[in-house]
């Protein structure tokens, strides 16, 4: 039985994993958003470093969440519409593994890449140097966080004409904890404080986050798949 | 237990705050007595919309039934 | 344990009913409530020692504050009854509870910061209490948003219930967060109701208020229920005999 609900999970991960990979400019997207959005904040604002180094923590951390909450809603968009989110609800596999195999995919293909381009925000923010291991540690743990959250709020909206407003409405009181913590996180590394602290907290979150929101997709996927 | 207040003068004033208390207590009220109003209406209009698409169903058996 | 209590409530027709007769009782508890509170409040209280009488906007400020936070909670676990015992008059009850709280959260908000103003000298300042307030009512805006963008209205009851779960879940986290993160940036915490300190005198008139809010708190949401009721149940054959009678009185009166 273990043996088959894991193959579920690889199955799906696997599969969203390729029909990126085929479309990979739109699996790009996110991370282009992230890169192009934080040039707007010096334009908005001031090309000043002193005042960027203050911000570029915060600003780092809003666009990334930005830029999951974006990309979220097309979790289950594209299988709804071409009946393949149907076929796995009516299939005998237990809904949790297929749903976390769509949410790794999503966070590999976005959480990740803007983790690992986050220190080149960095440097265009002029963040100070102690901050980049803090901001990477934060960003991974957080944006998984935010894709399972969201996949929640895709979950609910997936039936919608125009859910993708609606989506982030809904999901972004959901976000508020994981920003604080991942932008506390940087900055106590900014400031020398024991940045660890907040990234446990982060962890913990995504611990039970983990656990709780495939259930949740899961059961609102079978309750509200029609409209 | 007394009267905080002598003259309608320091009422409205409250001690140079009344800006802040009659705004709050402006739309205190405004609030309250909307989430009262609006179900009121509401309920009338419905009740309207119900006895129209009775009235229309009635009429549409007659002319049904006399065409028969 | 006789359920039949349980069952009876599950009942729209019974609640129409029931309401029908006892509202306006209740309606008139909470203008006698609210009408003496604020007086007392506005006009007998006695002064705050610091804040002077710009303090008196706690008579208004608190009671919506509970009611809001309060309400949400009753509007989560009318879903969840509606969820498990799939109670249609459960997920009407939350369908009216949300543009409620929405309202009064808005309430809380707006009095917090015209009391802000002449207390801290802005009229938004970002506290851990304002701040979680104002992510309940970015909750209630999810909820509401929720409940309308579905046609199907099984769906609709649904989505809306978890949502509403799920946000009651995330309530305590949202405000621990907002609270650590408050204490982070602001070594003094500034307490925006002396509570443990408050005189006697100043407590019993927000006491009544508070009374006030919940009787009135009911009246709105048996308000809302009823015309949701209505909406939903046109097409039985109670509501066509509700809307015969009332046509009826009102074509002998004509007459």
């Amino acid at each position: 039985m273990r043996k088959q609900a894991s193959n579920s999970f690889y199955a799906y991960l696997r599969r969203d994993l390729l029909l990126s990979y085929r479309r990979l400019g739109e699996a790009a997207s996110p991370l282009i958003f992230f890169v192009m959005a934080s040039t707007l904040v010096p334009l908005g604002m001031t090309p000043d470093l002193a005042s960027l180094a203050k911000i570029a923590p915060g600003i780092i951390w809003v666009l990334a969440l930005l830029a999951t909450m974006l990309s979220v809603g097309g979790l289950f968009a594209g299988d709804y519409q071409d009946g393949s989110l149907e076929q796995l609800l009516i299939s005998p596999q237990i809904l949790v593994m297929p749903v976390l195999g769509k949410v790794t995919a999503h966070w590999l293909i976005t959480g990740l890449p803007l983790t690992l381009v986050s220190p080149l925000l960095g440097l265009m923010l002029s963040m100070p140097e102690a901050g980049y291991l803090p901001m990477m540690a934060s960003l991974a743990l957080g944006t998984a966080c935010l894709s399972l959250l969201g996949a929640v709020g895709a979950a609910l909206t997936v039936s919608l004409h125009k859910g993708g407003m609606l989506l982030a409405l809904i999901v972004m009181p959901l976000y508020m904890p994981v920003i604080i913590f991942g932008g506390a996180t940087v900055q106590y590394g900014i400031d020398g404080l024991i940045w660890t602290a907040p990234l446990a907290i982060l962890g913990a979150m995504l611990a039970a986050a983990i656990a709780l929101c495939p259930l949740a997709i899961a059961s609102v996927l079978r309750l509200t798949s029609i409209n | 237990m007394k009267v905080q207040f002598q003259t309608i003068n320091q009422i409205l004033d409250m001690g140079g705050h009344g800006f802040y208390v009659w705004s709050a207590v402006f739309v205190t009220l405004t609030v309250l007595i909307g989430l009262i109003v609006r179900p009121l209406l509401q309920h009338k209009t419905v009740l309207n919309q119900v006895s129209q698409d009775l009235a229309r169903e009635k009429l549409r058996k007659k002319t049904a039934g006399e065409g028969n | 344990m006789n359920w039949v209590w349980f069952y009876r409530l599950a009942s729209p027709l019974w609640f129409y009913q029931t309401t029908t007769r006892w509202l306006p009782w209740l309606g008139l508890l909470a203008f006698i409530l609210l009408a003496t509170g604020l007086v007392w409040g506005l006009g007998f209280a006695p002064q705050d020692a610091k804040q002077g009488n710009s303090f008196r906007i706690i008579y208004m400020h608190v009671p919506a504050s509970f009611l809001a936070l309060a309400g949400y909670f009753l509007m989560a676990t009318a879903g969840a009854i509606g969820l498990i015992w799939k109670m249609k008059l459960s997920y009407m009850v939350m369908k009216a509870a949300a543009p409620i709280g929405a309202a009064l959260t808005f309430l809380a908000l707006f009095t917090g910061a015209v009391w802000g103003k002449p207390t801290w000298g802005s009229y938004w300042v970002w506290d851990a209490r304002i701040t979680s307030m104002l992510i309940l009512l970015f909750l209630y805006f999810g909820v509401l948003a929720l409940q309308y963008a579905f046609h199907n209205e099984e769906a609709s009851n649904k989505a809306s219930a978890i949502l509403a779960l799920i946000g009651t879940v995330n309530i305590p986290i949202i405000y621990k967060s907002v609270d650590w993160w408050y204490t982070l940036h602001q070594p003094s915490t500034i307490k925006l109701t002396s509570a443990p300190s408050m005189h006697p005198d100043m407590f019993q008139p927000l006491l009544v208020m508070i009374l006030g809010f919940y009787c009135f708190y009911i009246v709105a949401l048996c308000l809302f229920t009823r015309v949701e009721i209505l909406r939903r149940e046109r097409k039985t054959g109670w509501v066509g005999d509700l809307v015969g009678e009332l046509n009826g009185s009102t074509e002998g009166k004509r007459q």
